[in-house]
């Protein structure tokens, strides 16, 4: 077997120092529970393993002075669920984020891995594009953001440049009458892979929409921002008409593949079914319900 | 390989091992440390066999590195019955038969723990969702969740 190293420094310098000067050979570990799957499988094979968690601000989870979150891309999905304040804020982002995998695996994932391990299926990732969220990553030629949306290449590979870490999210302010929610279609009610799955974020000001993010993931080679569902929503006050443009600009957007899980057609269908069905989960708690 | 020296605490047990960096938590508690009863099912974070507690949360020693474990506070089946006193749940669980095989069992009861923890009182779909990382090929989980709701209220009672 290959030598192999484990590093778990305490500063982010040492981190992205270490992980550059592998030049590729190296892995980062958050939660691992992607990456120790594929190193098992022989699919990953670092010569050097480098653990964030010791990073203080990867495993942070701050509420910021105006309204906004930071979140590490190490924390996981159990410490977020018991944060006090961040699923009252973004219940959509919590339960996109506790969808992935079980309890155990809650215990361990995290958004930063779900991220970057760039599955077109990852259930955080369409709930983080329709919160506008923004990651901060830092590499050998410093820090630099990104919205989420622009991190994800392709099945598997992302848009980071070599040497470069994800330290965290910032998701922004939230003003009155916002909600979200993030819906996933699987054949069965846990442990499973997102058929689609869709984030939809909305504020409302007298029943009128002011904003609208949606997110699609499972149905493209990466997770999308279909800004055309955003846009059909915007201004309205959730009409038939409105939804219905929102659902056909979603099946507009998709480009799914056949396969066991759900066939083109039905993929397809879905994304416009599920649309409907977080537009309304989220306007309802943009009006104060839960 | 170099070999790293690892630091942590086992069932409120202060532990050491060395270990090669890539060695899972599962592999070392159970083929360095001998606390066999924490079961290797799928390895791959699917079936909630080797369910162990790591600074009181619910994981897969099979989805973590021997190495993260430093400066841990691991929980694992061995440390269930306190002082030659089997938990309420082991107990449950032998007097429901909510077990046939019973490989499945430690890794089951570890996340029952856990989750009453949390959840003094769950219904049943919560004990459904809260246990569906535990996969058992047994007995159809219906005496495992009856066994689990059995204990939830008698220590319910107890407290009170």
């Amino acid at each position: 077997m290959a030598e192999i190293r484990y590093l778990a420094p305490r500063t982010l310098d040492e981190a992205v120092g270490a992980f550059a000067a592998a030049q590729g050979a190296a892995r980062i570990l958050a939660g691992g529970t992607d990456l120790l799957v594929q190193m098992r499988n022989g699919l990953a094979k670092p010569g050097l393993i480098v653990d964030i968690k010791k990073i203080a601000e990867m495993t942070e989870i701050a509420e910021l002075p105006d309204g906004g979150f930071r979140i590490g891309a190490a924390v996981s999905g159990a410490m977020l669920a018991e944060h006090p304040r961040f699923g009252q804020v973004w219940p959509g982002v919590l339960e996109a984020v506790n969808l992935i995998g079980s309890k155990q695996v809650q215990g361990r994932a995290s958004p930063g891995g779900n991220l970057c391990n760039a599955s077109p299926a990852g259930d955080s990732v369409p709930a983080m594009i329709a919160a506008g969220a923004v990651v901060t990553v830092q590499g050998p030629e410093g820090r630099r953001q990104m919205p989420v949306e622009a991190v994800p290449a392709g099945p598997g590979r992302t848009n980071l440049r070599p040497g470069e870490i994800v330290v965290g999210f910032t998701l922004p302010p939230r003003p009155a009458g916002s909600g979200d929610a993030y819906l996933r279609m699987i054949p069965r009610t846990e442990m499973d892979i997102a058929v689609v799955g869709l984030g939809v974020s909305l504020t409302l000001a007298g029943g009128t929409v002011t904003h609208a993010r949606v997110g699609l993931g499972a149905v493209a080679p990466t997770v999308l921002l279909v800004e055309e569902a955003g846009n059909a929503l915007l201004g309205s006050r959730l009409e038939e008409a409105a939804l219905d443009a929102a659902a056909a600009a979603c099946r507009a957007a998709c480009r799914p593949i056949n396969d066991k899980r759900g066939t083109i057609a039905y993929r397809t269908k879905v994304a416009g079914v599920l649309l409907k069905r977080a537009v309304a989960i989220a306007a309802q708690r943009a009006q104060g319900g839960n | 390989m170099s070999k790293m020296h690892v630091t942590t605490t086992i069932n409120g047990e202060p532990t050491e091992f060395l270990c090669d960096p890539d060695r899972s938590l599962l592999d070392v508690l159970r083929n360095t440390l001998g606390l066999t009863g924490t079961k290797e099912g799928c390895g791959t974070g699917d079936c909630g066999a080797c369910s162990v507690t790591v600074d009181g949360r619910l994981v897969c020693a099979c989805l973590m590195l021997a190495v993260e474990a430093g400066g841990c506070e691991i929980g694992t089946i061995e440390g269930m019955a306190q002082g030659g006193e089997l938990h309420p749940l082991q107990q449950k669980f032998l007097e429901m038969a909510a077990l046939q095989c019973g490989i499945c069992t430690p890794g089951v009861l570890v996340a029952a723990k856990a989750l009453l923890e949390k959840n003094p009182d769950p219904t049943e779909t919560e004990v459904r969702f809260g246990l569906a990382g535990n996969l058992c090929r047994c007995t159809g989980y219906d005496k495992i969740v009856r066994a689990v709701l059995d204990t939830a209220a008698e220590m319910r009672e107890a407290v009170q």
